[in-house]
């Protein structure tokens, strides 16, 4: 039977496509800004929605700053705040905050330790309470803190048989230089994470975690005068013991050589490329039934001028369902499931890369489009259609990325932590909408470099080596799971 | 939090929930078809899924593809999902945009069969192959979404087979099936439609029947085979398996009153109590105490019909085998089965359950797929706005009747994925074997 001969089973004729009604006014939700006498910022949006309040308490101690040798540090400091205070043990500060009907999750990214709530309205006091018993008193038993190293040693281990998790870590690993922090994992290694004592983790608290370095973000239902007072009854009142850190934090970011603080720093930027010639490398896992494939390189700092023309053009590339690489990999080819491009955005360069999962058979021919694609973004000017689908999408949905409480803290947390304008969520829908062909043709120009991607693909070595090795994209390295060169590669 | 509710049906049966929310200028359409992998007939599992893809490869006035497109350059979010009951299609747009949305919804209704080609269907069924290689054959534990419900349901129960289907299956899937199954299932009297956000609800109603009113009415969905199951699995049922994995976790699933069902609620909160966040018993033990897991966790399937299952899942330390982390949950399970649970472990699951509730109500998104939930379930989508009462009903006397009755060791069914290294193949073999006996008897 041939389902394109069947007619239309409706007896009338289809209404025509509905042509959009007039846009309705949206702003991002206003905010205010205040700062305690000991130092500690404030930023509250008031959205009287739901009666909920979503808080973000911000401290300058993310992964960036661990020492040499310690990487995990800032990430086992962070969880270590919630497993017990000088008051309270971690099992009952885990069912009082529970009681309260949220969690609090304290962990540490790239550039900043968070500790985040969402809590109803009437709980936000008590809520407050224990975000500062944590934050200003933590006891850091040793009992916990020795569990939270052995859980992320199981996170380690369980990541060898991930493949996902395992091609993220090997590019990152690839893209950057041997020492730079970025090559090496956000919670550390298996021996870093061994290294890591108590002493450790109470000197890295005592110089990182101070009012200075601190903003609280609110969002939701409450006044600004109100979570003033809330939150100045608590974080107001914090003293900061020991001294603090030898420079600033901001040091580290730079791109030259720099004097050791507290602890002793990498000898290179956390964001030093590799290198420079485009190479590819097979991680083993023996009859994998696809290959997951990371191609890029180094990409850009948050606060590069051309974020927005690079935004629209990784749109067009591979940013949307409908962009070239999803397209091209999914629809036309059914290599996969899908396929993306991105940009991960942190104070210093962190990577661009394009992800996938693609079957076995089909790793070099995948890899072969996806470096054509990004040729082709280079060599002509994106079309008129691409280009407004890009910027209509980014600018119609902007309000729906705001429709929570959390969503909108941490809208509000990355325009404190990348100091970003205070009108950036404003301006946001004009700046996209201002970009043009050109502006997405000279991003692609300046900032993606063919001949400098890694391109990383686990899965089934035996199969995929030889075909990968036939495109000429560069000398193929073959490692094991856990990352060591294999003798043959 | 009560959220406002209007509904109306139009004559070819079309269900329409409407909830209006001015607070932001978006509006959410969300679809629930009363079909999922349970209406699947023999030989073609993975069949409700493959066809919610082709959902999305256009219809007579749609081009392949452009469904995403148009969505998104109307500035929009966008997707589908497919479950053991049913399957669901849902945008999120600015408000402006509102009838785009449900001339598309209602354009591939209506009229999908004149778009669906040979080559689109070949090329889904191998992008779907590719999500099952992702999500299941590449992935560690990934078996595990299609051998539990295996497990747990007796081989004749419409829950018992794969969701993502085997690769025979799909190869076996023909357009022949995408008609029979679009002209059973994707039928207006099959469906719900719910509208929730930004948007004037006379208009609304105006634009749903222009748009919907002329699709005919289906002839009626087959009826499914018999869902019912006794309470308890009578006897316990295990199952090992060595996987590509580096520490053994176990899933251990019970039997469990169906989702909105009186019952329901208190087999929830005792879910919670197990298994929801670090104040939760699985974790405070396990993982705090006796640090014998890395992670524990529990959950509901949250099926509506037969039975549904409540599910701990817990991940083991490195030096801890498959065996003896099997061992430290029973101790826990033992424990509840026998002692029951106190008023402050409700209190403290009950508030965690309702900030949740009201944290993701805060979505139109959420709002309109919870609002077709309950009326393709219940036919009663005003259910949404009792959730929280009947969370807080919940007395400790209540979920201890329900520990009593379904935590027993004869309502167990375990599965360990353990690494394959260090595993005994033959005891795993014998233990299939076991368990395909103990699954004949129901």
């Amino acid at each position: 039977m041939s389902l394109d001969a069947r007619p239309s089973p409706l007896a009338v004729p289809a209404p025509p496509r509905p042509a959009p009604a007039p846009p309705r006014p949206y702003r991002f939700p206003p905010f205010e800004r205040r700062r305690f006498a000991n130092g500690v910022g404030l930023v509250v949006a008031p959205v009287h929605k739901l009666p909920l309040v979503s808080v973000i308490v911000l401290v300058d101690a993310g992964a960036a700053s661990d020492p040499d040798g310690r990487e995990g540090l800032a990430q086992i400091t962070a969880k270590g705040l919630a497993e017990g205070t000088s008051a309270t043990d971690g099992a009952t500060l885990a069912d009082r905050v529970e009681r309260l009907g949220t969690s609090l999750d304290t962990h540490a990214d790239w550039d900043t330790a968070l500790l985040r709530v969402t809590v109803s309205r009437e709980r936000m006091a008590e809520a407050t309470a224990l975000l500062g018993e944590v934050l200003l008193a933590p006891a850091f038993p040793e009992r916990e803190l020795e569990r939270l190293k052995g859980e992320r040693q199981a996170e380690i281990l369980a990541q060898r048989a991930e493949p996902r998790g395992l091609a993220d870590e090997m590019f990152d690993r690839f893209a950057y230089a041997e020492s730079a922090r970025y090559a090496r994992p956000e919670g550390g290694s298996a021996e870093s994470v061994a290294a890591i004592g108590r002493d450790d983790v109470v000197r890295f608290y005592r110089t990182r975690y101070r009012p200075e370095h601190t903003t609280l973000v609110v969002a939701g239902d409450v006044t600004v005068d109100d979570a003033e007072r809330l939150i100045g009854d608590v974080f107001g009142v914090w003293a900061a013991r020991g001294a603090p850190p030898g420079e600033e934090v901001t040091a580290k970011y730079g791109t030259t050589r720099h004097p050791s603080d507290a602890f002793g720093v990498a000898s290179l930027p956390i964001d030093a490329p590799a290198r420079l010639t485009r190479a590819v490398h097979v991680v083993a896992k023996p009859d994998a039934p696809q290959s997951e494939l990371r191609v890029g390189h180094v990409g850009l700092k948050r606060l590069h001028p051309d974020y927005f023309p690079v935004v629209v053009m990784n749109a067009v590339l591979g940013g949307l369902f409908s962009s070239r690489i999803n397209l091209n990999l999914r629809e036309a080819h059914a290599y996969t499931y899908g396929a993306h491009s991105g940009y991960d955005w942190r104070r210093a360069a962190g990577p661009f890369s394009v992800s996938t999962a693609v079957r076995s058979d089909v790793t070099d021919a995948a890899a072969r489009e996806i470096l054509h694609e990004i040729d082709r973004i280079r060599a002509q000017p994106v079309g008129e259609e691409e280009l407004s689908l890009a910027t209509s999408y980014l600018d119609g949905v902007f309000p729906i990325r705001y429709e929570t409480t959390a969503a909108i803290a941490s809208a509000l947390a990355n325009l404190v932590l990348y100091k970003l304008p205070e009108d950036f969520y404003d301006a946001y829908r004009g700046q996209v909408r201002g970009v043009t062909r050109d502006d997405v043709l000279a991003a692609a120009r300046a900032h993606l470099y063919p001949e400098r991607l890694q391109i990383v693909a686990v899965g089934d070595a035996a199969a995929i080596r030889a075909p990968l090795e036939a495109l000429g994209f560069g000398h193929v390295h073959v490692y094991d799971a856990e990352g060591r060169e294999t003798a043959n590669g | 939090m009560q959220i406002p509710i209007e509904t109306f049906r139009l004559p070819n049966g079309l269900f329409v929930t409407l909830s209006e929310d001015h607070t932001a200028p978006l509006v959410a359409v969300n679809l629930w078809y009363h079909v999922g992998s349970a209406n699947e007939r023999a030989g073609r599992t993975g069949f409700a899924h493959l066809f919610e893809h082709m959902l999305f490869q256009g219809s007579e006035n749609v081009g392949a593809n452009e469904h995403f497109e148009l969505v998104q350059r109307a500035g929009g979010t966008l997707n589908g999902s497919t479950w053991l009951d049913r399957t669901n299609y849902f945008e999120t747009v600015p408000s402006n945009q509102l009838a785009l949305a449900l001339w598309l919804e209602a354009d591939r209704m209506g009229r999908l069969l004149p778009a669906m080609t040979q080559q689109k269907l070949d090329t889904q069924r191998d992008v779907v192959k590719n999500e099952r290689r992702w999500s299941v054959d590449n992935q560690p534990y990934g078996t595990w979404w299609e051998r539990l419900p295996a497990l747990a349901f007796p081989e004749t129960h419409p829950f018992h087979h794969s969701l993502i289907g085997s690769m025979e299956h799909l190869t076996a899937a023909s357009l022949d099936d995408v008609a029979a199954f679009f002209a059973t299932y994707y039928t207006p009297d099959n469906a719900v439609l719910s509208v929730a956000g930004d948007f004037d609800p006379a208009e609304a109603r105006t634009t749903i029947e222009r748009f919907f009113g002329p699709i005919p009415r289906g002839a009626g969905r087959p009826p499914l085979p018999p869902m019912d199951v006794p309470p308890v699995f009578g006897a316990p049922r295990r199952q090992v398996v060595p996987d590509e994995v580096m520490l053994p976790r176990l899933f251990l699933a019970f039997r469990s009153p169906p989702f909105g069902g009186d019952a329901y609620y208190a087999a929830s909160v005792c879910g919670a109590i197990l298994g929801m966040r670090k104040g939760s018993r699985l974790h405070r033990a396990l993982v705090r105490d006796r640090q014998v897991a890395a992670e524990a966790n529990a959950f509901t399937y949250d099926l509506a019909k037969g039975s549904d299952l409540l599910v701990a899942d817990v991940v083991a330390r490195p030096e801890v085998s498959g065996e003896r982390l099997e061992a430290e949950v029973a101790v826990e399970i033992d424990r509840l089965h026998r002692d029951g649970v106190t008023a402050d472990e409700v209190a403290r699951a009950v508030a965690l359950i309702e900030t949740d509730f009201l944290a993701a109500m805060q979505s139109a998104s959420e709002r309109a797929d919870q609002l077709s939930r309950f009326a393709t379930y219940f036919g009663d989508p005003s259910l949404v706005n009792v959730q929280v009462a009947k969370y807080r009903a919940v007395t400790a006397a209540d979920v201890t009747a329900f520990a009593r009755e379904r935590l027993g060791v004869e309502n167990r069914a375990t599965l360990l994925f353990v690494p394959k290294a260090d595993d005994d193949e033959r005891r795993a073999t014998s233990d299939e074997r076991e368990v395909a006996t103990l699954a004949g008897r129901d």
